[in-house]
């Protein structure tokens, strides 16, 4: 009776636990399995390993390994070196404009990353405005940007803010009581930089280098846009799926398994080295920016904003070439200035990308948002081994390449009882599947730093545990929620590895049609369009800072 | 509507680990009741065992003749205050106090009545639309306080509801918990590892250890008449010595090491024959006197002047430190290395077993149960 009693109360947290863990067996575990099976298809119907074989075997593929690391490696290299002083620089002095540095530092590492790609492409491409502007004055040819020098452009610029981030939160945690007990012991300026602040923010640092070594390594957009001839992986992965030579599902999946393997190693070397190597430290008084003496000034202000303005630029450049006329075809662009790219993309569906792009992220934001609330009350408040099953369940996708998302969900649900292919659905789907983990981590860490004693109060005031999860636990945790999801939202909204696998021309986003009228060479109308994403991305993020006010960017 | 509560044989298990063996004790209604006990000993668990938030393993929880074992948390009428105040942070003060009473559904304007009553009874009411994170430590806990109240509460739970306050708040805060205890008049649970703030609020305290309770008696009981060598200990400061009990024609010696005796009364009669003891003498129960005069010969290793007292650390002849405490005197403080005999207020010291299980001396009232 007393035991029946305690079951039927807990029932509905188990009918949510149960719910939830049948979602990710429906919607991950399925397709994983799909794809792992798949991998074992061999083009004449028979099953062997053929496949993992011929990838290892033929140097042609195996190189695609080797180029990734290789482009991962340097890129992870440069922004470390232009993301730690960057951060030191702006925590450590007085500043002008630093308000305006971090917003564009921000936003250099939101932009959709082909997009980033595209217009270092229109800068200092084969056609690009310096490359012409050189060639024309100065009779001097620029070496060819297309490749691995490409690629390590454009994802150091787009990836050194999260070296900056994670400094940054790494040196505002540090005492300013240690930095004046060091100039005490006489050790001052670029000493103590290598001697006090760089030990001090080692775990941050290496947190930031793995992070940045992922998502180099999984890019996709990047190596599409600027790579040409130097191939690496995840773009095999979509090649061999769309098929250049013809599609060939079970090697694409194959290349899927390589892919989550190593991806997963290095997850779990970064999960390793940042246990193994992170130390508290608590700051009383942060550290206080001092004014730098003249000379120094002067470098600290231009190395920021050079950095920032080369890592900028070109993005502003896509937005200038938007305004410009082109010729009929479009894609040339034309003396004189006007809105035609923009009546261009009005035309051929601009509004249809913006309403899914909308609908998908909307949709998917909310969704994310309350299976994160559920799962984290779970993982935190109702300790148990479904809740475990579902917290290790959600930590899966932080290893899965976008391109795998899209080609595992789309070979699960073309077929009954669930057709799901060409619809907004499956979009939003991988969606939430991609950035779920980033908000359950933010929510749990957010829910462990409310004492239980709040709801116990609730509770013995006579509260239900319906109406204190809802009108106590929920509204706690609202605001680093909130600021969680539209990071979320971003994300999302400058998505290309998983789309560009799911669209139809009914579901295409915005990422999606610049991506189309790229590949036509459209310049000025995919210009247009990009310039719209980053309007979204920039009234987002202007969302974004007003609500986490002078809380740090995580992502 | 206050209650009597009534705990028989409790047991609590985290797992394996058994943190309350068994536990019974009984508060009577209205009565300012406190556990105090070392940190780690089962205080906060057997206060959330009354309140519903730990199962139960064992044992029977009663609010007068009502079983509350199985009774949901939210339906046992209970006030709870924290030890962090878990004020809710996005509701305004006001919101906090009405949060009780829109549970119970009372009418809106009783709710405004009744939270009016118990901001004012707190003195928070000029809070009352502020949002609580500008509020100080002590203004929280007074609103924790008016919240928990105000929905009339059979019983108040507090947690160690000062130990986050500054040492001056706390004197003041514990003055006004006390007199709103007494203006209200219901039963309290009161948590506490600080055995001044236990002796200024109690009616009655029970001193815990290891999930055990040690002793359940008034303030001045549990000082002067401790039940055990712990209790003398933990409440308040002693010196713990060895001693011999000689019975001499039928009257009790106590015999100090080296060889000072003195006769007492008060043994109980069954621990009437010679024996090893340990005697808890208060640093307050001993008198310093010149070294030709009998008591406990020993050195002045120490003296330090706190005005109103003096404190002197003395050195025994047999090896042994004690501390003592004499009212400060005009003449001029006892100097290091100067030879002292000790003198000792012998009504006032306990005597215990050698195990330091029992107090061996008359007048230890102990309402624990057996
Ligand atoms: N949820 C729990 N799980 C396991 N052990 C616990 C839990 N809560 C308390 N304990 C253990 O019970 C013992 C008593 O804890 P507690 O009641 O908090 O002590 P007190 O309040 O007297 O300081 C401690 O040893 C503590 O580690
Ligand atoms: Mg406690």
């Amino acid at each position: 009776m007393n035991q029946l009693r305690r079951k039927s109360k807990l029932e509905i947290w188990n009918l949510i636990a149960y719910l939830i863990v049948a979602l990710y067996l429906i919607f991950l575990i399925f397709p994983l399995i799909k794809i792992l099976r798949s991998s074992l298809d061999m083009p004449d119907g028979t099953r062997s390993l053929g496949n993992f074989k011929r990838f290892f075997s033929d140097p042609y593929y195996f190189k695609t390994l080797v180029n990734s690391f290789q482009v991962s490696i340097v890129v992870t290299f440069f922004s470390l070196i232009l993301g730690v002083p960057l951060a030191y620089f702006y925590n450590m002095y007085q500043m002008k404009g630093k308000k305006f540095l971090q917003v564009v530092i921000i936003l250099c590492s939101m932009s959709a990353p082909f997009i980033g790609a595209y217009s270092w492409i229109l800068v200092l491409g084969r056609n690009g405005v310096i490359t012409r502007f050189l060639e024309s004055i100065f009779h001097f040819t620029m070496p060819n940007i297309y490749g691995f020098k490409g690629i390590v452009i454009s994802l150091t610029s787009r990836l050194f803010p999260m070296v900056f981030l994670y400094t940054s939160g790494a040196l505002k945690s540090i005492d300013n009581s240690l930095i004046e007990a060091s100039q005490n012991l006489g050790i001052k300026g670029v000493k103590m930089f290598f001697k006090v602040i760089v030990p001090l923010c080692m775990p941050s640092i290496l947190a930031a280098s793995l992070i940045v070594f992922m998502r180099a390594l999984a890019d996709f957009g990047t190596p599409l846009m600027i790579g040409e001839g130097f191939r690496t992986f995840p773009v095999e992965i979509y090649n061999a799926y769309v098929g250049e030579v013809g599609q060939n599902f079970g090697f694409a999946a194959a290349i899927s398994i390589v892919a989550i393997s190593i991806t997963a190693i290095v997850f779990l070397i970064q999960k390793w080295a940042t246990s193994k190597f992170s130390f508290t430290i608590n700051a009383m008084h942060t550290i206080e920016s001092k004014k730098a003496k003249p000379g120094l000034n002067v470098f600290i202000h231009f190395y920021s904003y050079l950095l920032v303005s080369v890592a900028m630029l070109p993005q502003v450049y896509l937005w200038y070439t938007s305004f410009k006329n082109t010729s009929k075809s479009g894609n040339v662009f034309i003396d004189g200035y006007s809105l035609m790219s923009y009546r261009e993309v009005m035309k051929r569906g601009l509004d249809t990308s913006i309403r899914n792009t909308a609908v998908v992220g909307f949709l998917a934001v909310a969704i994310i948002l309350i299976l994160a609330i559920f799962v984290s009350y779970l993982v935190v408040r109702r300790r148990s081994f479904k809740s475990q099953l579902i917290d290790t369940m959600s930590m899966i996708p932080y290893v899965l390449p976008g391109s795998v998302v899209g080609i595992a969900l789309i070979s699960s649900f073309n077929t009954k009882p669930l057709i799901l292919t060409g619809t907004v659905a499956i979009i939003v789907i991988s969606m939430v599947i991609r950035r779920i983990p980033y908000t359950i981590r933010s929510s749990v860490a957010i829910l462990g730093q409310i004492p239980i004693s709040m709801e116990e109060a609730a509770i013995s005031l006579g509260s239900n545990k319906i109406k204190t999860f809802f009108g106590i636990t929920v509204p706690m945790m609202g605001n680093g929620i909130i600021s969680g999801a539209l990071l979320s939202w971003v994300t999302i909204i400058t998505e290309l590895s998983t789309s560009i696998i799911l669209y139809t021309a009914k579901s295409q986003t915005l990422t999606v049609f610049t991506y189309v009228f790229v590949s036509r060479g459209s310049d000025g109308q995919a210009a247009a369009v990009a310039t719209v994403l980053s309007l979204f991305t920039i009234i987002s993020l202007t969302v974004f800072m007003l609500f986490s006010k002078d809380k740090d960017v995580t992502m | 509507m206050s209650v009597n509560i009534h705990i028989k044989n409790a047991v609590k298990r985290f797992g394996n680990n058994t943190i309350i063996p068994d536990l019974s004790l009984d508060v009577q209604e209205g009565e300012f009741f406190t556990l105090l006990g070392p940190s780690g000993c089962g205080k906060t668990t057997l206060l959330r065992m009354i309140a519903g938030f730990n199962t139960i393993e064992g044992g029977d929880f009663y609010f007068n003749e009502k079983r509350i074992n199985d009774l949901d948390p939210a339906k046992r009428n209970i006030g709870m205050v924290f030890q962090n105040y878990a004020i809710f942070p996005h509701l305004t003060v006001r919101k906090n106090v009405a949060f009780g009473l829109k549970n119970k559904k009372f009418p809106k304007d009783q709710i405004e009545e009744l939270t009016d009553k118990f901001m004012k009874l707190v003195h928070v009411d000029e809070y009352a639309n502020r949002i609580p994170e500008r509020l100080s430590g002590g203004q929280q806990q007074r609103v924790a306080l008016a919240r928990a109240l105000v929905i009339a509460p059979d019983v108040l739970l507090m947690d160690e509801p000062l130990s986050n306050l500054d040492a001056k708040l706390r004197v003041e805060m514990r003055g006004v918990i006390k007199k709103i205890h007494s203006d209200v008049g219901i039963t309290t649970i009161y948590v506490t590892h600080d055995q001044e703030e236990a002796m200024a609020v109690s009616d009655r305290i029970a001193v815990m250890n290891e999930g055990e309770i040690q002793h359940i008696g008034s303030p001045k009981n549990v000082y002067q008449r401790p039940a055990n060598v712990f209790v003398a200990s933990f409440i308040g400061r002693t010196n713990m010595l060895k001693a011999e009990l000689v019975i001499k024609a039928k009257k009790p010696y106590l015999c100090l090491p080296g060889g000072f005796e003195i006769n007492i009364e008060g043994v109980k009669s069954e621990h009437m024959n010679d024996m090893d003891v340990q005697v808890s003498i208060r640093p307050e129960e001993f008198v310093l006197y010149d070294e030709n005069e009998p008591g406990l010969k020993g050195t002045v290793t120490d003296n330090i002047f706190l005005g109103l007292n003096t404190h002197y650390n003395v050195t025994l002849a047999t090896g042994e430190e004690v501390e003592i405490i004499q009212e400060s005197s005009i003449q001029s403080t006892i100097e290091k290395g100067m030879k002292v005999s000790l003198q000792i207020k012998k009504e006032k010291i306990n005597i215990f077993t050698a195990d330091g299980s029992e107090n061996i001396l008359l007048g230890v009232k102990n309402d624990k149960k057996e």
